[in-house]
């Protein structure tokens, strides 16, 4: 083999492997959409005879996948509101104060950070029997939020830092509160910030199955993802057309919050040169 | 205690209570987050059950769930299996394939370089219980693998009884190599081109250059990396919950899965918060060594 013929390998190579790894993760994913348009859905994947929308609108029209659809969008969204606002309240101190107990606080947040959530959940449950929490979706939401807190909290002051204290100054001058400069001046400087937390918050709650699995058990107040598994794993898997027309939807929210979350997160801070000239 | 303003002199007029900024947030890690840690540390050593005598009164049993622990093989087992997950699909496979990836991507087509990387971010956006199902109907006995090695003439295995721990461990891969993707193509991003084109005048081999320059060079973003994809994949529950819960056997029972069907399956909940602890004290140490790591 000459040099020219290695070099030839050394180019076409990176791209075969690369070929090879996309579609060994393609045709897991390619199963479920081309599935979900097939009127025979098999467990294989296989170009479908003829196409169809009706396991979309069979998943639709069902008015029991409405309501987990439904419930499971309030339950994040009420999530990531909560997570934000008080994420921002307490991100304000530990960013504008020189706060004796800041270091080892913001410490303890980043360990809870990355602390497992499922080691928690059989004392959890069992304070949730005590407080009559149980089979509560507020109850679910509440413990959320409290799992998401120290994320959003480190999170949020690290943006918040970045937010330069000259314009809160110039709001006060002008007779502004506290509040007000939190509400007028940092808010609006970090959109972007604000927006990674909510996303990250709304999508890691969407996606969760363990925690409502654990803190839910009437079947009308299910979102989305126990409904998904309560589909797969009680009618053994047969219906596979619009079980995967199911997943297609309910992976929607979460693809499109991702991307939203590239664009706020590309955006960065074009706002910072505030202050500057 | 008051709090001292960084800069301003405006906030020692003002004289803000900064407490009740913290107060909500507080509050509410307090009650559900870091109470119920405490709880495991209680619950660990009581009787604690759903059903039977022990539900009515609640008793102190000592060490009894930790004898029974240390006794009980399937916690073997089970410690075993979380620790071949661990080091399969996260130290291993999402580390080492979202690493290659990232490095092969590196000054390619970029049309290229954008369907791969869309493709391999569709698993990881992708929600767990969905992965799951893909997977699932992936490595079924009539799924998509066995369909392909059939018309290749090889005949199907039944992977999910045969191999149930490598396919776990293939779903998590596929669901959790983007992150690490992701973290190494910026940390390569960040290797100045100036000091490996240096090493290429000084006549070093690529591969040379990948270890003596490259990997050096992003050390750190590889140990913040593995402790957090570690960490991640400590309590995975869905995944392997959903595609074989555990099975067959115990062939893929992780201490999630088995804290679950101790706590809820077999109402024992004493028993399975001493198995919560177990996990929480192994998410604990990897935490207090990841801390460290960012702090040097």
């Amino acid at each position: 083999m000459n040099t020219k013929q290695r070099k030839l390998i050394y180019r076409i190579l990176p791209y075969v492997i690369l070929a090879f790894i996309g579609i060994c993760f393609l045709l897991p994913l390619l199963w479920v959409l081309v599935a979900s348009v097939d009127p025979n859905a098999m467990q294989s994947l296989k170009m479908p005879k003829q196409l169809t929308a009706g396991n979309y609108a069979d998943v639709l029209t069902s008015s029991e996948n409405q309501r987990s659809f439904v419930i499971g969008l309030l339950m994040s969204l009420g999530q990531a509101v909560i997570v934000v606002l008080l994420a921002v309240l307490a991100a304000y101190p530990l960013s504008r104060y020189q706060l004796k107990f800041k270091k080892p606080f913001m410490l303890t947040i980043l360990f809870m950070t990355s602390l497992p959530i499922t080691a928690v959940m059989v004392p959890v449950y069992q304070l949730f029997l005590s407080l009559k929490l149980y089979d509560n979706n507020v109850g679910v939401v509440l413990f959320y939020v409290a799992s998401s807190m120290p994320y959003g909290i480190w999170m949020i002051k690290n943006f918040m830092d970045s937010v330069p204290e000259d314009l809160e100054e110039a709001a006060w001058v002008d007779g502004a509160s506290v509040i007000t400069g939190i509400r007028k001046i940092i808010a609006p400087l970090m959109v972007p910030g604000i927006c990674t937390v909510a996303i990250f918050t709304f999508s890691g709650s969407w996606g969760n199955f363990f925690v409502p699995y654990i803190l839910l058990q009437t079947p009308e107040k299910f979102p989305a993802s126990l409904k998904l598994y309560q589909f797969f794993g009680q009618y053994g898997m047969v219906d596979y057309g619009r079980l995967a027309a199911f997943s297609v939807l309910y992976a929607i929210p979460s693809i499109m919050l991702y991307i939203l979350s590239q664009r706020f997160m590309s955006k960065g801070f074009s706002m910072q040169g505030g202050t500057k000239g | 205690m008051g709090g001292v303003p960084i800069s301003t002199p405006y906030w020692r007029r003002k004289n803000i209570t900064w407490i009740y900024f913290l107060l909500p947030s507080i509050a509410i890690m307090l009650l559900f987050f870091i109470y119920p840690i405490l709880l495991t540390f209680f619950y660990s050593f009581t009787n604690l059950a759903l059903t039977g005598e022990a539900a009515k009164e609640l008793q102190f049993v000592g060490l009894d769930n930790y004898t029974r622990m240390f006794q009980d093989p399937t916690v073997r087992v089970s410690i075993w299996n979380t620790l071949v997950f661990l080091i399969g699909s996260a130290v291993i496979g999402q580390q080492v394939l979202g690493f290659l990836i990232a490095l092969l991507m590196k000054h390619k087509n970029k049309t290229f370089r954008r369907i791969i990387g869309t493709v391999v971010l569709a698993g990881w956006v992708t929600p767990e219980i969905v992965c799951a199902l893909c997977l699932y109907s992936f490595f079924g006995d009539e799924g998509t693998l066995n369909a392909i090695i059939t018309s290749l003439g090889i005949s199907p295995v039944t992977w999910l009884y045969t191999v149930p721990m490598l396919t776990v461990i293939l779903a998590n891969i596929w669901h959790g190599t983007a992150f690490s993707m992701l973290v190494f193509q910026a940390a390569l991003d960040d290797v100045p081109s100036e000091i490996e084109e240096a090493a290429v005048v000084d006549g070093a081999s690529k591969l040379q250059i990948l270890f003596r320059i490259t990997i050096p060079y992003i050390k750190e973003t590889i140990t913040t990396n593995m402790m957090l994809v570690t960490l991640q994949t400590l309590g995975v529950f869905g995944l392997i919950y959903a595609m074989t819960g555990g099975g067959p056997g115990t062939a893929t029972m992780t201490l999630p899965i088995f804290m679950y069907n101790q706590a809820f399956v077999n109402y024992q909940l004493g028993y399975g918060t001493a198995i919560s602890l177990l996990l929480l004290l192994l998410g604990i140490v990897l935490s207090l060594f990841y801390i460290r790591s960012l702090k040097e």
